[in-house]
């Protein structure tokens, strides 16, 4: 710790330069779902709370389980909860794209372009769809 | 181009050379399939009474994939944390305090969701 603070925080610090950041390029799909890639994977960290929550309610027993189904049905619960499936579900296609340019491919202007896109609408309609048959496994909207 | 060769030796300024890059690809690819399959247990559990959640749940195939799914995700959670603080927070102190702190708190989320897996499997 000595060693640190004497390199880092007493000792003489030149100006370094900086790359420039988020305010100077201009608005765009490829740069805001790297962006959502991000934000979606942090939001989630803190959404497996929910996760673990569930589990262990339901070692402990059917009490506490009847609190987590209480939450989970109101109506913050279930707006939490779609925002988790988009999270979860934008995070794992947001993956698979940098999955897909780790083999180097998919970098083309157009391809690129392709990609976000495919992000957001495959994110948002797999979450529709989970949904719909979450809602079908429940027999309706309760 | 000459690769500055004491740094390849000394795997660079983390001093793991491109570990956590690559066992982020590893869980990740691994993510996908049990993502899925979460998925699927969830849908499946919707609704169902406490009884029939705990039978399924500790059931071993059901169980197993739950328990891979929350160490893999762990995994990785805990390195892209680990990015995202070394990207933003500049301050060494708060640094510090902020990687502890992750690993805390993945160790913790882990920890309390393979217990509660294990102890609804083993009916104890």
């Amino acid at each position: 710790m000595a060693e640190l603070e004497a390199g880092t925080t007493t000792g003489p610090r030149r100006a370094r330069p900086l790359s420039p950041h988020l305010q100077v390029y201009k608005m765009m799909l490829t740069f805001v779902m790297s962006g959502f890639h991000r934000i979606s994977g942090f939001v989630l960290y803190f959404g497996v709370v929910l996760l673990a929550w569930w589990l262990i309610a339901a070692a402990a027993g059917p009490n506490a389980y009847a609190n987590v189904e209480w939450f989970m049905g109101s109506w913050i619960g279930r707006l939490v909860l779609l925002g988790y499936t988009w999270a979860l579900l934008h995070h794992m296609l947001g993956g698979i794209r940098h999955l897909i340019w780790d083999t180097i491919h998919g970098f083309e202007p157009a391809e690129r372009e392709m990609l976000a896109l495919a992000t957001l609408v495959g994110s948002i309609s797999l979450t529709v769809v989970v949904w719909v048959v979450g809602y079908l496994a429940m027999g309706g909207p309760r | 181009m000459r690769t500055p060769m004491r740094r390849v030796r000394g795997l660079g300024a983390a001093h793991s050379g491109t570990r956590d890059f690559w066992h982020q690809r590893v869980t990740s690819v691994a993510g996908i399939p049990l993502t899925i399959a979460l998925v699927v247990i969830v849908i499946a559990l919707l609704g169902r009474s406490h009884a029939a959640v705990v039978q399924i749940l500790g059931s071993p195939i059901v169980a197993i994939i739950m328990l891979l799914f929350i160490i893999n995700m762990a995994y990785h959670m805990w390195i892209g944390m680990q990015e995202i603080i070394v990207d933003y927070v500049h301050e060494d102190k708060l640094k510090l305090a902020s990687l502890m702190a992750n690993t805390f708190f993945v160790i913790a989320v882990v920890f309390a969701s393979v217990f509660a897996i294990l102890k609804i499997s083993f009916g104890v």
